[in-house]
């Protein structure tokens, strides 16, 4: 329990998740074909519409359905033939309601935690503080049928990482949640990710909910893996492009922009758009604005970058974009191998 | 992880050995039980009546407290011997008092779980199946051990302590309640686990058993007297394990089913109930 928490900068630790020609059957139906890609991020989003197999890719990894072909592994364990292994590095937060029922909220976290091998006085101490973690410290003692869908998620989050998993799975963590429990769950997960302590695989069908907290995603359609992004490296090219609304100042702004090495394009006397190359950053931008007497009125980044992946991948055709991240092989091999299927 | 820090910590303490934790289970489960008023009760009458059938043994061996009550030794003894019959008695009253138990315990063991979507949670944990299964059988298992071979053996270990010489020449009367007992509450568990599993509302998982013991018999009798068939009798769970004990004891099996369709039954129901919860207890379930 002592390793480090998975990072795509370790070089010697395994990846966080690895497939490898993974097929999953329900008989006849196939739920995942030939899946294939090396996850190494610190939060890993899995996207696709419903049905597209990423509640499968979870279950089969906490080894609740058994490959057909292929294998996978999670951190560097195999899934199959070392299952109480992983799960004893997993926390994991299902999509569907799950409760016991008759307990309070506090003891059902303490329960949870000692089934993973926590003793009891310390799983009693852990499950406190998950509950206050999450926010549910004053409902604690609560009966758990009497707690709101939000209390419930909340819930169920805490006894996911209560007994302080290498890895957390969690599916559809925001279904159902009104916006304010939406943003303070989605807040959670962000301190979670950047607590360093423990990784993360998001699965969801909201892009946001993926572009929030993920610095890597899967994108499964139909069983499928249809893109696989580094999406970390894919917000540092976006954080390149700016669009910016000025007013007042002398005129010589646009001209000082493009001394500071940017590419610009004025759709408008007021309204700039300009490519930042590397080492610019928006603190220029406002150090320029504020040297020229110019009030920056709006600065927006472009942020779409995900949607045109997942729209891409949903059209049939891979995003256009090079590959910025040596993960993206996987779908470039796939597309030699013209291996799509429907897409 | 500190309270006052509101931050995540990873847990780097102690860890129990991975395969007592399903022990967990059946802890918790006790935990739940021990809440509960009709399961004190039940407790006290199986008490109470160990207690009562103590005192016959007690009074057999003591010619002293028999004349207060103006009865001499051997007529007690002509009329209530130490054997094999006397723990048979004890035994279907214990199982009487246990069904209670299982009536009142076993429905919500699994069910409640299925209905909640609680078994994910467990089997995301180093938990198999299996583990899970034996954790929730061990507490109907123990539960009823306290009523049955427990006390059965207490009442067997005071008739040895109080006539010398009786032990040796009667093992077999405490093999038999000790096997007797244990067949009794495998079949019972799984059985009503496997109920709970398949049917997942604990009422009418209750409803089930309560028709099974009580509803079944009537159509037993009914082929028994219309068609003279003993096979009929199979239908009756308690004549079934009254013959059973009846044979473990060595008494006389006249009246009740064929002793060979009992342990078949027997064995069938334990291997069906084992069917039932291999096929519904999956973390999730897969339509093809």
């Amino acid at each position: 329990m002592n390793e480090p928490a998975p990072s795509s900068t370790g070089g010697a630790s395994p990846p966080v998740v690895e497939l490898e020609g993974l097929e999953v059957r329900f008989g006849a139906l196939r739920a995942l074909a030939n899946v294939s890609a090396r996850l190494t991020g610190r939060a890993i989003g899995l996207l696709g519409p419903n049905g597209a197999g990423k509640t499968t890719l979870l279950h089969t990894l906490l080894g609740f359905y058994r490959p057909a072909a292929g294998t996978a592994r999670v951190l560097g364990l195999d899934v199959r033939r070392q299952n109480k292994e992983v799960r004893s590095l997993l926390g994991y937060m299902p999509e569907r309601d799950a409760l016991i029922a008759g307990m309070s909220g506090v003891r059902f976290v303490r329960l949870m935690a000692e089934l993973s091998g926590l003793p009891p006085e310390q799983a009693l101490e852990r499950a406190h503080e998950a509950l206050f973690y999450v926010g549910l410290g004053e409902a604690r003692y609560r009966p758990m049928e009497s707690y709101s869908l939000g209390m419930k998620q909340l819930a169920k989050l805490a006894q996911a990482l209560v007994h302080g998993p290498r890895l957390l799975l969690l599916d559809e963590p925001t279904a159902g949640l009104d916006p304010p429990a939406r943003e303070r769950m989605l807040r959670l997960i962000r301190e979670i990710r950047d607590s360093g302590e423990v990784g993360l695989i998001l699965s969801s069908h909201l892009l946001r909910d993926v572009d929030e907290c993920c610095d890597e995603v899967l994108v499964l359609k139909e069983g499928e893996v249809a893109a696989h992004t580094d999406l970390a490296e894919e917000r540092r090219t976006n954080r390149r492009f700016l669009e910016v609304e000025i007013r007042g100042g002398d005129g010589t702004f646009p001209d000082a922009v493009r001394d500071l090495g940017c590419e610009l394009a004025m759709a408008a006397p007021t309204r700039l758009k300009a490519v930042l190359p590397e080492g610019i950053g928006v603190a220029d931008m406002y150090r320029l604005a504020s040297e020229h007497g110019v009030q920056l009125r709006r600065v927006s980044f472009r942020r779409d970058s995900l949607e045109d992946i997942f729209l891409e991948a949903m059209n049939g055709g891979a995003p256009e974009a090079e590959p910025t991240a040596p993960d993206r092989v996987d779908r470039a091999d796939r597309s030699r191998e013209g291996d799509h299927g429907g897409l | 992880m500190a309270v006052y820090e509101q931050s995540y910590k990873r847990y780097t303490g102690a860890e129990t050995p991975r395969s007592l934790r399903f022990l967990v289970i059946p802890r918790y489960a006790y935990e739940r039980l021990s809440g509960s008023k009709i399961w004190w009760v039940l407790l006290a009458a199986s008490g109470l009546t160990t207690l009562v059938f103590a005192v016959l043994v007690y009074l057999r061996q003591n010619a002293k407290a028999l004349a207060v009550f103006g009865i001499t030794a051997s007529d007690f003894a002509k009329a209530l011997p130490i054997g094999g019959g006397f723990f048979a008695v004890f035994l279907g009253i214990q199982f009487s008092i246990g069904f209670l138990v299982v009536l009142l315990a076993g429905p919500t063991l699994i069910s409640m779980d299925l209905a909640n979507g609680a078994l994910p949670l467990y089997l995301a944990r180093p938990i198999n199946r299996l583990e899970y299964v034996v954790g929730k059988f061990m507490v109907l298992g123990a539960a009823l051990s306290l009523l049955t071979w427990v006390f059965g053996l207490g009442l067997f270990s005071l008739q040895a302590t109080l006539e010398s010489g009786w032990l040796f020449e009667h093992l077999d009367l405490g093999a038999a309640i000790f096997v007797g007992s244990w067949v009794w509450i495998v079949v019972m568990s799984t059985l009503t686990l496997a109920l709970s599993a398949l049917i997942r509302w604990p009422l009418a998982v209750r409803g089930v058993l309560l028709s099974i013991f009580l509803l079944l018999p009537a159509f037993g009798k009914a082929i028994h007297e219309g068609m003279g068939e003993r096979w009929g009798l199979l239908l009756n769970p308690g004549e079934v394990f009254a013959t059973m004990v009846r044979q473990l004891f060595g008494l006389p099996l006249t009246q009740g089913p064929p002793i060979a369709g009992v342990w078949a039954l027997l064995a069938g129901v334990f291997v069906l109930s084992v069917i039932i919860l291999a096929r519904r207890l999956r973390a999730y379930e897969v339509v093809s």
